[in-house]
Parts: C-alpha cells; structure tokens; sequence
C-alpha cells in the first residue's frame, strides 16, 4: 500500500478500494510478533499475579523453615548463570539465523537447549532436597508461594525446551523458512522473557529472602 | 474386578455419584436425553453431520464462528434462565412450614450454576460473537489476524462449558456461589466434585477467552484497511479493542486465582486456607481483581452497540464521538482500581475504603458522558423505532437506574448495611441485564439481517422486547425493595410470611422475562419461516453507516472482493454520499486460510483433561494432556494452510450481487 492509494483521485470521487490487494490475510510476520508479544504481557501478568501472592502471603512461616534457612545461594547463582548464558547462546543464533546459516542456527539452538536442561535439573535438584529436608509446599504459605512461583517458572522453561527442540526438527525439515524464521523469533522473545522473569525471581524472592 | 482396580480406572466416579435419587434431576435428564437424542437423530437423518463438520465446526471463517458463539450463547442461556426460574419458584413458595421443592444442597448448586453460566457461557460467548462478526467486517478485513485461534478459542469455551452441564448428571456442581470464595471452596469444607468442575471448566474457558482477545486486539491494530486511522474507527470496534485489552489483563489472575485454589485442593498447599498462613481474603482480591474489569469486558462492547444503533437509526453522525472514545478508554483503566468494593467489608480501614469508593463513583462521570452522548445524538435526529432502537431506549432507562444505585453501593458506610442483599443482587441483575443484554439483543437484531440475509420477525420481536424489559422491572423490583429490608442473598427459606408477596411478584417477573425469551426465539423461527417476505437483498437494510453494511448480506466468505479505502468516520455513509459505484471487474484471487478440526480436537481432549482431573482419573489426564502437547505440536508441521479462492469464482459471486441489486432496486 502506497500513499498514493490513499489520495483521492479528485475531490468529488474519490478511491474507495485498493485493486492490488496485499491486506488482510493475518500472514504477515508483524501480526503474529504482536500477536505473540501481547499474549507474552498476559503471562507477565500470570507472573506478576504470582508474585504479589508471594509479596502477601511468602512471611507466613507458620514455625517452619525461613528463607535463610533454606537457600543455598552459590546453587541459585549456578542456576541463574545457566538462563542468563541460555539466552546469550540464543541471541547467537538469530544472529546466525538473521545471515541464514542453518548449521550455525542450529549449533547455538544445541547450546542453548543444554544449558536450559541444566537450568531446569539444578532447580529440581534444588527442589528435591528441599522436599528432603522436610520443606514441602504443603508446609506453609510461604513454602507454597515459593514453590509455584519458581515452579510455574521452571515449567515455562520446560515448555521453552520442547519448542526449541521441535524448532530444531522442522529447521532441520524445511531450513530457514519464513515460518521458521517467524517461529523462532516468537520462540526467542519467549526465552528471553523468561530471562527477566528469572531476574525478578532471583532478586526478589531468594536475594531479598536471605536478606529478610 | 478388585476395588483398587476400579479405582485405578474410575477414580473417586462410582455409581452413588449419578444422581438417581433425585427426581427434579432424572426428571431433567431424561428431558435432555430424549431432546438431545431427537436433535443427535434428525441431524444423521437428513444426513447433515458432514457439513456441519466440513462447513462450521472446522470453519475458520470469523463470520461463521460468530454465529456460532451467538448460538451457543443462546443455548445457555436457556439453561442459566432454568436455573433462574427454580430459584424464583422455590422462594415463592419456601416460607413457614413449606420448604419448597428444592434441597439446600441442591438450590445451592443451581445459583452457583446460574451465576457461572449466565456470565461465562451466556455474556461472554454472545459479546465475543458479535465482536467475532461484526469487527472484522467493520473495519474491512477479510478475517481476524490468527483464524486457526479463534476456532480453537470457541471450542475451548464450549468444553469448559460441556464440563457445567455434565456436573448437572455426574457428581455435582460448586455450591459456593459464582465465584467460589475461600475458604468454603478449600476440600475441608467443599470435599466433592463439585468445586472441581467449577475450577476446570472456568480454566479451560478462560484460556478462550484470554486466547480470542489476543486474537481481537492484535486484528485490531493490524487489519485495519487503508485509511482507517484509529480516530476514523467505529466506535464498536473502539469498545471491542478496549474490551477485549481489559481481558488479556484480567483473565491471567483469574486463572492464577484458581491455579492455587486447585493447587490447595490437589495437593494440600496453603494459599487460601485458615491455617499455615494462608490468607483466604487474597483469593477474593485475586478474584475481584478479574471480577470486577470483567463486567467492563461486557458492558463496553454493548456500549458499542448502542452508539451503532444510535447513529444509524436516528440518521445522524454520532454525537461526541472523540469523547466517546476517550470515555471508553477512561473506563477502561478505571475498571482496573474499583475491585476493593466488593469487599468493603473485608476492614482494610477508612482510607483503602475511601479510596475505592471514590474511584468506583468516578466511573460515573465518563458513563454518564457517554448517556448524554447517545441522547444529543438522539436529539432532532429522524428516529425510527425499529426493534434495535428500542432496545436502545429501554436500555437508557433501565440502566441508569442500575447506575444509581451502583454509586449508592460505593458509598462504603451504605455497602456496610447493603453488601450481600438482595439490593446488591438486584443492582447488578439491573446492569448486566439492563447494560449487556439489552445491548447483546439489539446488536443480535440489528445484525441478525446481515449475517443471514432476511431480518427477524418484528411482531415477535417486539412481543420479546415487551417480555423482557416488562419482566426485568416486575422481578427486580421487588428485589430492591426487600433488599432494603435487609434479606440477604442466597437464602433457601423464609420465616417471615409477610415477605411472601414480594418473591411472589419476583416469580411472576420471571415467568414474563420468560414470555421475553419466548418472543426472541419466535422472532427468529418466524423470521426463518417468513425470510422471502424479510428478505433484504441490498445489504444496508437499515441504512447504515459503517463499513459492514457496504457487502452483501450474509457477506461472502471473503468478505469484500478489494479491500475498502476509507476516508472518513462512517465510511459507508461517505461511500454512499459520494457517489460511490461498485467495482464490476478486475477481480483479483483472494488468499484464505483452510479449515482445520484440530480445533475442535484439543477442546474434546481438554474436556476428558478436566473431566480425568476432576474425579482423579489420572491415566485419563496424562492420556489427555500428552495428546494437547502431541496434536498441538503435530499441528505446526502443517505447512499446508492457506488456498486461493480464484477470481472466476470471486467474479461469479459479485455478479450474482450484482443481479440480487438489480432485481431489488
């Protein structure tokens, strides 16, 4: 669509349609990137949900253990170098992607995927030593907002992996495709959100918590 | 077969779960097993299950998924209305020694199902319908921006929905009230399956909803046709785009809300609960949080009905339509900091109540702009009295009614005496069904013509506008007056026979909205049988002003043959003032995506998800839940999803208008 389209021939009749018509098919890259971007804001929102729950009801002890008493933080610092790196790696790849080198794409996706698997086996790592020790979500409130906060952000995660790895058959399938290319930077968005999510998750609840 | 296998299989199902010792129910069942096994007969006689699979229940065609949504909110709403006459009829008669035919157990279960359905199954599929339909046309799309979403979207809503009317026969529904407030929906005090039907089914509808509005949004912004700058946009689709914003921020902490209430019934967290420091009072603010935007998700797009309607049937531009906008878009953000004065009562001090009531009385004043808008719009206009405009002016006096007394329940010293009465329960009946039906029913008759080509019946039409706004009053009234008296809500008996009068007037109130009822169908089915006589061949038979009116009715699958340039507000009041002739050739083929039943797949396996989980059939969740991951998955290697509707075939079609306008004029 140019200007000129829009420009009445003269001012008594005017154009009321297009002859060339590229519009209205909802295949184009940019609805699908707001599309995706607007449905990332409601799981913002999920999150944010979670967290104010966390900010309410995270003190409630209920004689059991406290924050400090529970994080390991050098394991939290590991864990969070592992997202943090995930999504450098990832950012290597739309890089390789953005010159449409499949091999190259497809190597740091490989990377990226490890270190998410290793991000998601020292949180369960975590998590069941804290079972052992007697720290269960049905402990007290604040064991239950603990655990569904990181765990609802350890299953996007999880999610995240079983996208990259079906990205990684159909980039294997089809190359750097348009739809591809498209999946991958929704996929991409999605992966670095869940970055800044982990960063809130981190400051807010094990940092502030062994403050407190 | 050993008790441990059967409960392997069966979960907690077992056979005291059906209900067969309560007549009203078996009564009920065999009713719908006998009309469900007449319609499920009559559509494989006439042969007719292939081409609603191939033509609506894979369609992904925005219009037909429209009507779809309209129909099925139809449908529920005569159930939630069933479930409102049991309750009118039983406190008629339950005073004194008579305790009417309904067990507390069960009268509980039957508003707690009214509530749920008549919000999420009746409102929210009829207003997301018509934006559905109506959106696209009017801002000169060809579909919505992701068509596969939508279908899915739909089907999701119908199987939460699916979930509320297998309670009615296997196990039981919440008894909790709509919302299911903690901590009497925690397994201490709600230990059936009751509460569990309720959580899947609004957690699988809700995703629709959150789903379709992304949909709508993203549509929005991105289909526009040239020249449809944002301020030259209907007002409908202004009110769908800040509805269906409100949602994608609303429904998230709806479902968080019921995530944790889930989470304590499953696996004995402590979010909500009295002990361990749960904090029941957080589940009601998570849930107002989503509660109380969410009848803003309702009543805006209706607010946009009524401005189209306005408009086009007193034959003027609409009156302030900037600040139309701007008062939409006001509400919008006001809706998000009213939630605490559901719970006034809750004792968070003088200052949080302050706060809240004056935010709540605020919403007034860009409500009230919009009211004197439709009136100057109104003034020294050439009305006609046309169904939809009727409901239009029943709706101005209905609703400001219920305004009123929306801003006297804000006054948080007056909520004190108030909350939970029967005035509170008549106030909102009094904006939801004032506000969002009333406008729900002048956009289902001011479109109706459009998407099917002939006009509903005005002589039943009007005997269901009579029936509706007749009965509205003679019900409700009653209940405001009581309500000052101070009964509560949700109460199964009576002592005190001097009321008796009052439910008595209240029932009869309701058997009239049911003559409303009556009349609306009538109106279609006699306009299905009349349809040569309602025939309208022009595709404006209003005379209308907005682009969706520029097509024929019902609109092509493609919708427009080029893609309108518009120039100003009203653009097909311009077009038609200008001079504006229809384009006869140089078609061109249009890209369309295909149908897909994957839609309608994941829904069926959400359902048997939910249905798995709510009586703890565990093989049946994981079966289901990795065939949601397996077939969503399998869907994205389909590469295949889009096709060309040749332009022979588009040129065939025009000139069969072409001929339809011709005979007409």
């Amino acid at each position: 669509m140019t200007s000129d389209t829009l420009r009445p021939a003269d001012e008594t009749s005017p154009t009321f349609h297009l002859v060339e018509d590229e519009h209205g098919h909802g295949n184009g890259m940019g609805s699908t990137l707001l599309g995706f971007w607007i449905y990332l804001m409601s799981d913002a929102l999920i999150f944010a949900a979670l967290f104010a729950t966390y900010g309410v009801v995270g003190t409630g002890y209920a004689g059991g253990p406290t924050p400090r008493e529970i994080f390991e933080l050098p394991l939290v610092a590991v864990n969070t170098a592992m997202l943090l790196l995930s999504s450098i790696t990832f950012g290597f790849a739309m890089l390789e992607m953005e010159q449409n080198r499949v091999r190259g794409t497809q190597i740091w996706l490989v990377i990226t995927a490890l270190f998410g698997i290793a991000f998601v086996g020292i949180e369960l790592h975590e998590f069941s030593g804290l079972i052992a020790e007697g720290a269960t979500p049905q402990r007290s409130s604040f064991l239950s907002a603990f655990f569904t906060l990181v765990g609802t952000h350890g299953i996007h995660v999880t999610f995240g992996l079983i996208w990259l790895f079906t990205m990684l058959v159909q980039i294997g399938q089809r190359g750097l495709a348009i739809e591809i290319k498209r999946r991958m930077m929704c996929l991409s968005m999605f992966w670095h959100f869940l970055d800044i999510i982990w960063i809130g998750v981190f400051t807010f609840v094990y940092l502030a918590g062994v403050i407190r | 077969m050993s008790d441990h296998f059967l409960k392997t299989v069966f979960g907690r199902l077992t056979l005291e779960s059906l209900p067969i010792h309560e007549p009203i129910l078996v009564g009920t069942f065999i009713m719908v097993a006998l009309g469900g096994g007449a319609v499920l007969g009559a559509l494989t006689y006439f042969r007719l299950w292939g081409y609603l699979w191939k033509e609506w229940f894979t369609s992904v065609d925005h219009k037909k998924i429209g009507i779809m949504y309209v129909v099925f909110g139809i449908i529920m709403l005569l159930r939630g209305f069933a479930d409102a006459l049991m309750m009118r009829a039983q406190q008629a008669v339950a005073f004194g020694d008579n305790h009417g035919f309904l067990p507390a157990h069960h009268y509980d279960q039957v508003f707690t199902a009214h509530g749920t359905i008549m919000i999420f199954f009746v409102a929210i599929p009829l207003v997301v319908g018509l934006i559905n339909f109506v959106m696209p046309l009017q801002i000169g799309a060809r579909d919505v921006a992701f068509p596969f979403l939508n279908n899915l979207s739909f089907w999701l809503t119908v199987s939460g929905a699916l979930l509320v009317m297998v309670s009615l026969f296997v196990g039981e529904f919440a008894r909790t009230g709509w919302l299911g407030y903690a901590p009497l929906s925690e397994l201490q005090y709600s230990p059936d399956t009751g509460v569990d039907y309720y959580i899947w089914a609004l957690e699988i509808a809700g995703v629709g909803t959150t789903l379709s509005a992304v949909n709508m949004v993203a549509t929005i912004f991105k289909m526009r046709a040239p020249g449809m700058t944002m301020m030259k946009m209907p007002v409908f689709c202004w009110t769908a785009l800040c509805s269906n914003v409100l949602a994608i921020a609303i429904f998230p902490i709806l479902t968080v809300a019921l995530t944790l209430l889930m989470l304590d019934r499953y696996i004995g967290t402590n979010f909500f609960t009295n002990e361990l420091g749960g904090s029941p009072m957080l589940y009601w603010n998570l849930v107002w949080i989503w509660g109380h935007p969410e009848v803003y998700v309702l009543i805006l797009p209706a607010f946009g009905i009524f401005s189209e309607v306005t408009s086009t049937f007193t034959g003027k531009r609409l009156f302030g339509y900037s600040s139309m906008v701007y008062a939409t878009i006001v509400i919008t953000i006001l809706s998000w900091l009213v939630w605490l004065h559901h719970f006034f009562t809750m004792g968070s001090g003088a200052s949080v109540n302050s706060f809240f009531g004056i935010a709540t009385m605020v919403i007034s004043i860009p409500t009230g702009a919009k009211i004197f808008n439709w009136l100057f719009t109104m003034y020294r206009g050439q009305i006609r009295f046309e169904l939809p405009m009727m409901w239009v002016v029943a709706f101005m006096l209905t609703f400001t009614v219920g305004g009123m007394t929306g801003v006297l329940l804000a006054i948080p010293p007056a909520d004190f005496v108030l909350h939970n009465s029967l005035f509170l329960v008549a106030h909102f009946h009094n904006v939801i069904i004032g506000g969002v039906v009333f406008g729900l029913f002048a956009g289902i008759s001011y479109w109706f013509p459009k998407a099917f080509g002939f006009k509903m019946d005005p002589f039943w039409g009007k005997v269901g506008f009579w029936g509706w706004v007749i009965g509205y009053w003679v019900a409700w009234t009653p209940m405001y007056v009581t309500g000052l008296m101070g009964i509560t809500r949700r109460v199964h008996h009576f002592d005190d026979p001097s009321l008796q009068p009052y439910f008595v007037v209240a029932a009869i109130g309701a058997l009239i909205i049911a003559v409303g009822i009556g009349g609306t169908i009538m109106s279609i089915v006699v306009g299905i049988m009349k349809r040569d006589q309602l025939r309208d061949t022009t595709g404006d038979p209003w005379g209308g002003r907005t682009l969706e009116w520029a097509t024929s009715s019902p609109p092509p699958a493609y919708n427009f043959a080029f893609t309108p340039v518009i120039h100003d507000l009203d653009a097909w009041h311009d077009m038609k003032s200008r001079g504006y002739q229809r384009p006869l050739e140089g078609y061109r083929p249009i890209h369309m995506p295909h149908n897909t039943g994957t839609g309608v797949i994941l829904s069926a396996l959400a359902f048997t998800l939910g249905f798995g989980m709510i009586w703890y059939m565990w093989w049946l969740a994981a079966i289901s839940f990795v065939g949601i991951l397996v077939v969503a998955i399998g869907h994205t290697f389909n590469y295949n999803r889009d096709y060309y509707i040749p332009a022979e075939d588009v040129a065939r079609t025009e000139s069969e208008r072409t001929s339809m306008l011709a005979a007409g004029a």
